[in-house]
């Protein structure tokens, strides 16, 4: 059971004073696969993260991470996995490739395949021509490569990446889902916090929806919105008053409904052809389940 | 040698130095020259020869109790460095252990600086000397680790002024530097005997001038004792910073 998988969480409990950030929190990443965490600011996915790197003890609960159990043997662990957390954390007064030397040593990377550990670190985040810029330099989207490429100098097997493209641009965006997608084709395991949508449901071979410290639920993008979400949806757009209307209209009918600031969703109008509002038509996605289900609001 | 590996990484962060030895060099020259000229001798020393010895403690203070205080603090709040570097397979003991390693040896070769000026203005060059890098090492080692324990239990940058006023700068005038105690009232020469600055400065002064035999024994375990223990505290402090 636990060789199959990387990260095992069984019951996290962590407190911040009178806040309580994970609220009993199961969690399991089998190897080779990339499991999304996929929540809104405050859910608990940076705590979450923390507790898997042993820089945040939990008060309850079991974490158990590549077979090493946590906190007591969080260095083996470390070792063995690589972290791109949320904010930056560079070197900025070095350049690209003395943050990676730097890195190579503190993971332990011995001297004859230290170059080659670098090298490869800066093709894969296609900063080798910018190897002797200073960080502060950089633009957010090299930082952000370099903070991945730091993550892999010395191969770890399981890849932690806390919100890997919050704040970039569509193109850079683009570029890192790429790069990640490499990861994944490479057998490399990853756990990925996001509140973006789109990236949970591109990379992510299952997705665990978390809200105010608890997974609501688990499964692969497409299993999720069928069970929760139905197969299809209208969205109707106007005016406030329109959309109470509608919301009301539709509860008539014993559907859910969801918002989105502009418009309302309808769904499960699959079955309810001649019925259903007007508007346009569209596949469920996991926005729906996603709203539906720890019923936020999409920015 | 894990440590070694995060001490070596530690010579990366080029430091700059100047501030370290450029303060006491210019006190050194201002007192010694404005002193020097009303006063000839003290203790049978040269006034510049006096001073020159004991401004290596405060190259030393200087090279480490700040930047141990304020970049430790630094790093943790403004550049997370530290988080980053937690997330890899090193322990706080040894993050601690690495910084504080790294700035006593930078107090080693700064302490010497004072020194070798005081050398240009007649200060004679002994064979004690050369121990006075390790001297340096060993009271920076005390200090950096004060001073990342300062960093560890402030909760923002503003209490270190309190530090500064109402602990070092008291120890940096109660510990011989420009002075010999032993005019000072009773209380204030007790609180010398216990102030790590002072054994530092005679510390120096035995390596110029002659050492003192077994009262600059004890003196050198006095430094390693306090070393030792702001070292435990200094990891303590961050330790309960840096996981929670």
């Amino acid at each position: 059971m636990s060789a199959d998988l990387a990260i095992r969480l069984r019951g996290a409990i962590k407190r911040y004073g009178e806040i309580t950030a994970v609220a009993g929190l199961d969690l399991d990443v089998p190897t080779a696969t990339c499991v999304g965490l996929l929540g809104p600011n405050g859910a608990g996915k940076s705590t979450t993260m923390r507790m898997l790197t042993g820089q945040s003890i939990p008060d309850e609960g079991e974490v158990e991470v590549l077979g090493y159990r946590l906190p007591g043997e969080s260095k083996q662990a470390r070792a063995e996995l690589g972290v791109a957390p949320q904010l930056d954390n560079l070197d900025v007064t070095l350049t690209v490739e003395q943050n990676l030397l730097v890195f190579s040593h503190l993971y332990r990377i011995g001297r004859h395949d230290r170059r080659a550990a670098i090298e490869r670190a800066l093709e894969m985040a296609k900063l080798a021509d910018r190897r002797d810029t200073r960080v502060d330099k950089l633009s957010g989207g090299m930082r952000r490569r370099l903070l991945i490429a730091r993550a892999l100098v010395h191969r770890p097997r399981l890849v932690l990446l806390d919100e890997p493209t919050v704040g970039l641009d569509p193109q850079v965006r683009q570029e890192l889902w790429a790069l990640i997608d490499a990861l994944r084709a490479d057998g490399t395991t990853i756990l990925m916090s996001t509140h973006y949508i789109e990236e949970a449901q591109r990379l992510s071979d299952t997705v665990l929806i978390m809200s105010h410290g608890k997974a609501v639920a688990a499964g692969s993008p497409a299993a999720l919105v069928a069970e929760h979400a139905g197969r299809e949806a209208v969205e109707v757009y106007g005016p406030p008053a329109k959309l109470v209307e509608v919301e009301a209209s539709a509860s008539e009918l014993g559907l859910r409904t969801r918002r989105t600031g502009t418009s309302v969703s309808v769904l499960g109008v699959e079955g309810v052809d001649g019925r259903a509002p007007e508007g346009e038509r569209r596949p469920a996605n996991l926005e729906d389940v996603f709203v539906l289900l720890t019923g936020e609001q999409i920015d | 040698m894990l440590v070694r590996e995060i001490v070596n990484y530690s010579s990366y962060w080029r430091a700059s130095a100047f501030s370290s030895t450029v303060e006491p060099t210019l006190y050194l020259l201002a007192f010694g020259f404005g002193f020097g000229s009303l006063v000839s001798t003290i203790g049978g020393y040269d006034y510049v020869e006096f001073v020159g010895t004991g401004t290596v403690a405060t190259a030393v203070l200087f090279s480490s109790a700040f930047p141990a205080m304020f970049g430790t603090y630094v790093k943790y709040a403004f550049q997370r460095t530290y988080d980053a570097i937690l997330a890899a397979p090193v322990d706080t003991e040894e993050l601690v252990s690495a910084e504080s390693l790294w700035m006593s040896m930078r107090a080693g070769v700064y302490g010497c600086v004072p020194l070798v000026v005081a050398m240009f203005f007649g200060l004679d060059p002994a064979w004690g000397m050369l121990t006075v890098p390790g001297i340096a090492f060993i009271s920076g080692f005390g200090w950096a680790n004060f001073g990342i324990a300062v960093a560890g239990f402030s909760k923002s940058i503003d209490n270190f002024s309190y530090i500064v006023s109402a602990v070092l700068t008291p120890l940096f005038l109660v510990a011989g530097t420009f002075f010999p105690l032993d005019g000072l009232p009773q209380v204030i020469q007790i609180l010398g005997e216990l102030n790590p600055l002072h054994h530092c400065v005679e510390l120096v002064r035995g390596a110029a001038f002659g050492f003192d035999g077994w009262t600059d024994v004890l003196r050198v375990a006095y430094l390693v004792g306090f070393g030792l223990l702001m070292w435990r505290i200094a990891i303590y402090a961050m330790t309960r910073k840096l996981i929670d």
